[in-house]
């Protein structure tokens, strides 16, 4: 087994007096993707904010490459290869998208931007994961789809050199067809080695794409499980709290 | 149940397969094909909303026309000088306020910011005897003083710069009855300053500026694209390079061919030469546009005016973004100020106070986008110019005043909708900012 990028050990968070993460494991590992599941109020923004450096946990440990490690700021997650691509996307509509995929990070020589360094970038970034349906890299964001919107995001992660790239909900907001497009691309990057956290609530989705699943219920990961050993009724079960995962039953009864 | 897992699994896998075997296509840039795939994609573009200046310059095309026709001097010679003067200063204060209107917010005092200004240089110049052009830095630190003040209460403290310039607008005009002393008015007695918008330079200095703007325009052209050859990046046809360039020249020696011609009556006394305030312009423009196009501090500019939670997130100081757009606002207002002291020949204490609005209006008319992130320098300068022959035009017609305003309201609404009709074809949506 392939030894896991990222690993949370018993991870703690509270906002005053509500405990939202009550001692939560997780690990992402390399070249694969991972699925964090759960209802609304589960606490998989707040899990995933104390990993991107904005939000730290309370307690806990947090092992990156083996090492532990203190995330405090987007910088130290950054500098550690974690990317996170939020809901919301945060890209310049008014820019190109070499401009956003750069943005921030732009290269220079002699004070001015590298233009066509930048762009060779972006193109070849876009082009390792296949993209294609963009008639231009100089195209200006406001033009294109959610879907290519989505992928510009991702793929200014990929730029960055990401070890591992967070998504929240990448698909909540696209169409059948952008949807498969993102999610081939989510395949992709876990092709070229990088480690992938999916937060979805799509579960057609989690079951396409993901090979762990990680069901977070009020705060604590109540099962983890491997794609191909579990199937959908189960997973509803473990969000919604009507199923108890135990991993010897889950065993004897293939 | 799960079966069908499994079939969704298993395209999915065949088609990254499929992609994976194929080369990765390349993606265009936008400089690929012939001139006649450029100009295609350019017009594309122009359909799709990204209409820029265009509707601006057609717009004052059809002024030149219409006023040409109902009033001959329109486009004599003495005329387009007057223009070019006329246009220079509020030019200049368009040209400052799209600093601020790139990042979506506004600067209500910049007119009264150049009078701030022109008052301490004219208390400098005339009342204490500095040398003018000492007297015109301090001017332009007290420009930059009231831009950091007005940047530190919008990023810092963040009132909304709409609040904090009302508040100078109104303060400010306190400030020059103070600093000029109750209903004193200063003529500009400095000659270097009176010619700037009064006098012509020498029609071979003319000449030799433009050969000078014409190599540099070539100069960067060959820079830009040989450094992406060396990237290894496509290139547009080098013809392509030549006629714009040739353009561009065509087109300035014009102006400067039509200014060195005698327009004076005396032919004794010939006027004849481009008007000094022009090449300045002319210069402060070009340095502002390479600063906004060429380096990270013009690109993170216009990505707070796109998306400032994009920008924050991407690593880029936003407040201190701002705060630059602000003390850079202020300094050109007050250099529109030493422009309209040169032109008008005196500073009183309402020096300014009605500039502000005809300046983003100009910035509109232009193009410029009072939503943030979309528009240029040069679109301030041509929204101005289209504002100044309104005036002109309509001056010589010898209508009376209350059309002027009429007119250039009319104008400046029909930018706005435009603007926002643009907006909405480039699918970007008011609710998204
Ligand atoms: N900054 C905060 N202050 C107080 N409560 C918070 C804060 N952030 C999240 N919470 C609470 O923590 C719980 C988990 O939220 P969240 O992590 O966003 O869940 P999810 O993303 O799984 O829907 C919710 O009950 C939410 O109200
Ligand atoms: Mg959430």
């Amino acid at each position: 087994m392939v030894a896991p990028y990222i690993e949370l050990r018993d991870v703690r968070k509270g906002f005053g007096p509500v405990e939202v993460l009550k001692g939560v494991n997780l690990k992402v590992y390399p070249g694969q993707v991972s699925a964090l599941v759960g209802d609304n109020g589960a606490g998989k923004s707040t899990l995933i904010k104390g990993l991107a450096g904005v939000q730290p946990y309370d307690s806990g440990e947090v092992l990156v490459g083996g090492e532990p490690v203190h995330l405090t700021s987007p910088k130290d997650a950054s500098k550690l290869g974690i990317e996170v691509v939020y809901q919301d996307l945060a890209l310049c509509e008014n820019l190109d998208i070499v401009q956003n995929m750069f943005l921030g990070r732009e290269e220079v020589h002699q004070g001015t931007l590298s233009n066509g360094e930048m762009e060779k970038q972006a193109s070849s970034t876009l082009g390792s994961l296949s993209v294609r349906t963009m008639k231009s890299v100089r195209q200006k964001v406001s033009s294109l789809s959610g879907g290519q919107r989505q992928t510009v995001a991702i793929a200014r992660a990929v730029l960055q050199q990401a070890k591992v790239v967070i998504l929240d909900e990448p698909t909540a907001a696209l169409g059948v067809a952008q949807t498969e497009q993102v999610l081939l691309l989510v395949r992709r990057l876990a092709e070229q080695g990088v480690g992938v956290l999916i937060i979805s609530h799509n579960l057609a989705d989690v079951f396409a794409v993901a090979d762990h699943i990680n069901v977070l219920y009020l705060g604590t990961m109540v099962a983890e499980v491997e794609t191909k050993d579990s199937n959908r009724d189960d997973v509803v079960g473990y969000i919604t709290g009507a199923k108890t995962f135990t991993p010897n039953l889950e065993g004897a009864a293939r | 149940m799960t079966t069908e897992q499994k079939d969704v699994d298993t395209s999915l896998a065949a088609k990254i397969d499929t992609a994976g075997g194929a080369t990765p296509p390349g993606i265009a840039t936008g400089y690929e094909g012939t001139a006649a795939d450029q100009f295609r994609a350019y017009v594309s573009r122009v359909r799709s909303g990204e209409m820029g200046m265009l509707p601006a310059l057609g717009g004052f095309v059809v002024l030149c026309i219409l006023f040409q026709i109902l009033s001959p001097d329109f486009l004599s010679l003495p005329n387009i000088a007057n223009l070019m003067t006329q246009t220079a200063f509020l030019g200049m204060l368009a040209v400052a306020l799209v600093f601020v209107i790139l990042i979506a917010e506004i600067d209500l005092s910049a007119g009264v910011t150049a009078g701030v200004g022109m008052a301490v240089f004219v208390q400098l110049n005339n009342g204490m005897g500095v040398n003018w052009i000492l007297a015109f830095a301090i001017s332009l630190a007290v420009g930059i003083v009231i831009g950091l003040f007005i940047g530190y209460f919008v990023a810092k403290v963040g009132i909304p710069s709409f609040v904090v310039t009302l508040g100078l607008f109104l303060g400010f005009q306190g400030l020059q009855l103070v600093i000029l002393g109750d209903g004193n008015t200063y003529r500009v007695t400095e000659p270097a300053v009176t010619a700037i918008e009064n006098s012509n330079i020498p029609p071979v200095v003319g000449w030799i500026l433009w050969a000078i703007a014409v190599l540099v325009t070539l100069g960067t052209a060959f820079y830009d694209r040989g450094r992406r050859v060396r990237a290894g990046v496509p290139v547009r046809g080098i013809g392509l390079l030549f006629a714009r360039v040739a353009v561009i020249a065509v087109v300035s020696g014009a102006v400067v061919f039509l200014l060195n011609l005698n327009r004076g009556n005396n032919p004794l006394f010939p006027i004849a030469g481009v008007p000094i305030v022009v090449p300045i312009v002319v210069a402060l423009l070009w340095i502002g546009t390479q600063i906004l196009d060429r380096t990270r501090w013009g690109i993170h500019l216009y990505a707070v005016g796109g998306n400032p939670e994009a920008a924050r997130r991407a690593g880029i100081n936003v407040a201190a973004i701002r705060i630059s757009a602000f003390v850079l606002c202020s300094g050109l207002a007050i250099v529109s100020g030493l422009f309209q002291a040169s032109q008008v020949g005196v500073v009183g204490s309402s020096f300014g106070q009605t500039d502000v609005l005809n300046g983003v209006a100009a910035a509109v008319v232009g193009g410029v986008s009072l939503f943030g992130g979309r528009g240029r320098l040069v679109q301030g300068l041509v929204g101005a110019l289209v504002i100044t022959a309104i005036a002109n035009g309509l001056g010589l017609l010898a209508l009376p005043g209350g059309i002027n305003l009429l007119v250039t309201g009319g104008v400046l609404v029909l930018a706005a909708t435009v603007d926002a009709l643009s907006r909405k074809r480039a699918g970007a949506s008011l609710a998204r900012v």
